[in-house]
């Protein structure tokens, strides 16, 4: 005992097992990845080891007996306002491991969540409401570069187009998957997307993983991903999908790639990422190709030849200090769609200092971007994508208010088939069969069960946009787009509400 | 088909050639080429350019299948994510070569610039080679994850240089560099060592360089005169004990 680590016993969950109501039926045995539960011979009955459980509460959810409580750990430790636990926890692990501290999952740092900070507002008296329920309510959106204006001719035929278009991808409802590689989730989940997204008329994103060729037949709801790894990209891939983005940075980890640990490559990730099995997969932190503006102009032009002009190219940036003048860049080098992903985002492994302590929130991106780009004049060459901690329907509406044309969501996503925010994901162990590809795991998700929750997520959610649109008196997204005068803050300073173009409530 | 490119934006260059291809239209020979970009880029099967000029950017990128040869030198991001088919340059090509690239074979008779080879993968059947004649810049082969590299740094117009630059390899997790003659050492990404190469190495050496020189007509003995080195990833996993979890 002499040697033990001095973090033994500072886990942060317990288990309270109620003995009364325990049958010993062996469920949290066989549902724990973690080996938290065990059956002891000896004694004959379930036990548990608190040091091994990680919080997912999976055990607790398939109790049959509702013997089962998973709780947080009180501290160990003296009150201290600068040294809270998970500093000096953290500092433990790393003195006794040299490793840099791993984290999956979104920043859960209490950084200013602006969507609680704004407030919607509704018509009274002066113009009516508009009930979704029975009158027309247009929540379709295309995303792509649009005409600054359009000119006519007169043909025999009556009046013809005369400006070229570009193209446009269709959604029946404002929100995305956002991208979440095969490898980082397992199968299971991408065909629930591919389906969920079909069904509903919008999109799901590939991530960097590749498309396994099974599921190119949703291609016409699918946009594949390019990152540095290059995994799985080939001119199949990029015709398979309906647009094409280009993946420079990811708000969880700004500024670094990505990196997949052998474990989670089987041999159908090795398949669609076609690396070898076992190896890691790399992604380095920059396209090698992308040294500048001009470069990613270069690519974007490389893609849209492979693809002969018919795709739009999004390029996803990640929310960082000067991302207005990044983003307006980025449209001027052709991109068609700007994907901006906050802070908040999640990631399947990204070193927590980096998730915690690097980029900006959305909101204040978003909207310094909308109004970047509204200044030079170029707000209609490229729709604005967001991401990065969308929790509600109220979060996407004032998104839009704000200026996005879409939302792009995937924790929401995650969570409507069981996730809970343990923040495990690179461990290839997830409890709820998301983010493993052991096959024991991730038959725990079932695709038209998964498909299912998705849909009905996205669903509920355009039905409440459509009644808090119809609250506002508009009946089409559009007439929301950037029309940041239904927005009002609460509890902001001057230089806050300056950036986000909002006025105090009450104003 | 021979088709002019003087004077013709790369637009509408390419466009020609992909409804060429649509056609059915197989063997092209493009002359008075002077930096247009992405020639043949995503273009799939058993197609023949001729290049005659100066490939602009990209050429070649999301091929599968089509063989190019140029007579000139290239410009940057030739075979970039390249999937199959053969690109052979007789000059120099600039930064950025065969980054990504998954399988096929680029043959350039003299110098390239930066960071090529980056990230060049294998998989299956699919095995990228990409040999070079001349001398390399820095970042060689960086983050390689498959296929063969081979540097001879004989066709140089850099004499004085050497055989490559700073951080040959750095990252590699798989896949192998051979150069001919000695490799400097300083020169090295962290980690990695040379050795000295097999006869497996051998075979794999001579079969490219055998096709390297009937493309060039370069006399395969003398090129093979020098003994040849290896560089090969120390782990398949080079970061995998970086971390701890929090």
């Amino acid at each position: 005992m002499a040697f033990a680590p001095i973090n033994k016993n500072y886990h942060d969950f317990f288990v309270v097992r109620d003995k009364d109501a325990c049958i010993n039926c062996q469920v949290c045995v066989r549902q724990c990845s973690y080996g938290v539960h065990y059956w002891d011979e000896a004694r004959q009955c379930v036990r548990h080891d608190n040091t091994k459980c990680i919080g997912c509460h999976r055990c607790e959810a398939y109790c049959p007996t509702q013997a089962l409580l998973i709780q947080e750990k009180p501290s160990n430790f003296k009150p201290n306002a600068l040294w809270r636990p998970v500093f000096i926890k953290n500092v433990y692990k790393q003195a006794d491991s040299g490793g840099v501290l791993l984290a999956g999952m979104g920043s859960p740092v209490d950084i200013p969540v602006y969507w609680d900070k704004l407030l919607l507002d509704a018509s009274q008296v002066t113009n009516p409401s508009i009930d979704p329920l029975r009158e027309p309510m247009e929540l379709r959106t295309y995303l792509g570069s649009k005409p600054t204006r359009l000119e006519f001719e007169t043909t025999p035929e009556g009046p013809r187009l005369k400006t070229p278009t570009k193209p446009n991808i269709k959604l029946n409802i404002p929100i995305m998957f956002s991208a979440m590689s095969f490898g980082s989730i397992n199968f299971n989940l991408h065909v629930a997307m591919a389906r969920a997204a079909t069904e509903v008329g919008t999109y799901y994103n590939t991530g960097e993983g590749g498309l396994h060729e099974s599921l190119y037949k949703y291609g016409p709801n699918t946009i594949v991903q390019v990152a540095s790894g290059r995994f799985g990209v080939h001119s199949d891939y990029l015709n398979a999908g309906a647009a094409i983005e280009i993946k420079i940075g990811q708000g969880a980890k700004p500024g670094i790639g990505g990196h997949l640990p052998g474990e989670k490559i089987n041999a159908m990730v090795s398949e669609t990422r076609m690396v070898p099995l076992g190896s890691d997969a790399i992604s380095p932190a920059p396209h090698h190709d992308i040294y500048s503006i001009e470069d990613l102009h270069q690519l974007i032009y490389a893609l849209k030849e492979a693809s002969d002009y018919k795709k739009p190219v999004s390029v996803k940036i990640a929310a960082v200090h000067n991302v207005a003048a990044i983003a307006s860049g980025v449209v001027r080098a052709g991109a068609d769609i700007v994907a901006i992903d906050g802070m908040r985002g999640g990631t399947g492994a990204a070193p927590a200092m980096i998730r915690d302590n690097v980029g900006i929130p959305i909101e204040l991106a978003l909207a310094s971007v909308d109004q970047r780009l509204r200044d030079e004049g170029i707000r209609n060459d490229a729709s604005v994508v967001v991401a990065g901690g969308t929790r509600c329907s109220a979060d996407v509406i004032k998104a839009i208010a704000l200026g996005a044309d879409a939302v792009y969501i995937a924790t929401a996503a995650l969570l409507a088939v069981g996730c809970t925010l343990c923040a495990r994901c690179y461990t290839g162990k997830c409890p709820w069969g998301i983010a493993t590809n052991d096959p024991y795991l991730a038959k725990r998700q079932n695709p038209d069960i998964a498909a299912k929750k998705m849909a009905n997520l996205m669903k509920a959610w355009a039905h409440e946009i459509e009644e808090m649109l119809g609250g506002m008196g508009l009946n089409s997204i559009e007439s929301l787009r950037g029309n940041r005068d239904k927005l009002r803050a609460v509890g902001l300073s001057q230089s806050e509400m300056d950036i986000l173009g909002v006025k105090p409530a009450g104003r | 088909m021979l088709l002019d490119a003087d004077n013709i934006y790369y637009r509408q260059l390419n466009k020609q050639i992909r409804e060429l291809v649509a056609q059915g239209e197989t063997e092209f020979e493009i002359i008075n080429v002077r930096g247009q970009r992405y020639i043949a880029d995503g273009l799939i099967g058993d197609l023949k350019f001729k290049v005659h000029g100066v490939p602009g950017q990209d050429m070649a990128a999301f091929m599968r299948g089509p063989t190019i040869r140029v007579e000139g030198n290239a410009q940057d991001g030739v075979g970039n994510t390249m999937d199959d088919g053969l690109v052979v340059i007789d000059g120099m090509a600039g930064d950025v070569v065969g980054y990504a690239m998954r399988g096929g074979k680029v043959l350039i008779k003299g110098d390239v610039g930066y960071r090529v080879g980056i990230h060049m993968k294998a998989y299956k059947e699919k095995f990228p080679v990409l040999v070079v004649g001349g001398k390399a810049g820095d970042f060689l082969g960086e983050y390689m994850a498959g296929g063969a590299i081979i540097l001879l740094g004989m066709f140089t117009g850099k004499p004085d240089a050497p055989i490559c630059g700073r951080s040959l390899g750095t990252g590699m997790h798989g896949g192998v560099i051979y150069v001919r003659g000695e490799v400097p050492v300083e020169q090295l990404g962290p980690h990695l060592k040379t050795e000295a190469v097999d006869e497996e190495d051998m075979k794999l050496i001579t079969a490219n360089l055998k096709q390297f020189c009937d493309e060039f007509g370069v006399d395969l003995n003398t090129v093979l005169a020098e003994p040849f080195q290896r560089v090969k990833p120390f782990s398949h996993r080079p970061y995998g004990n970086l971390y701890v979890a929090c």
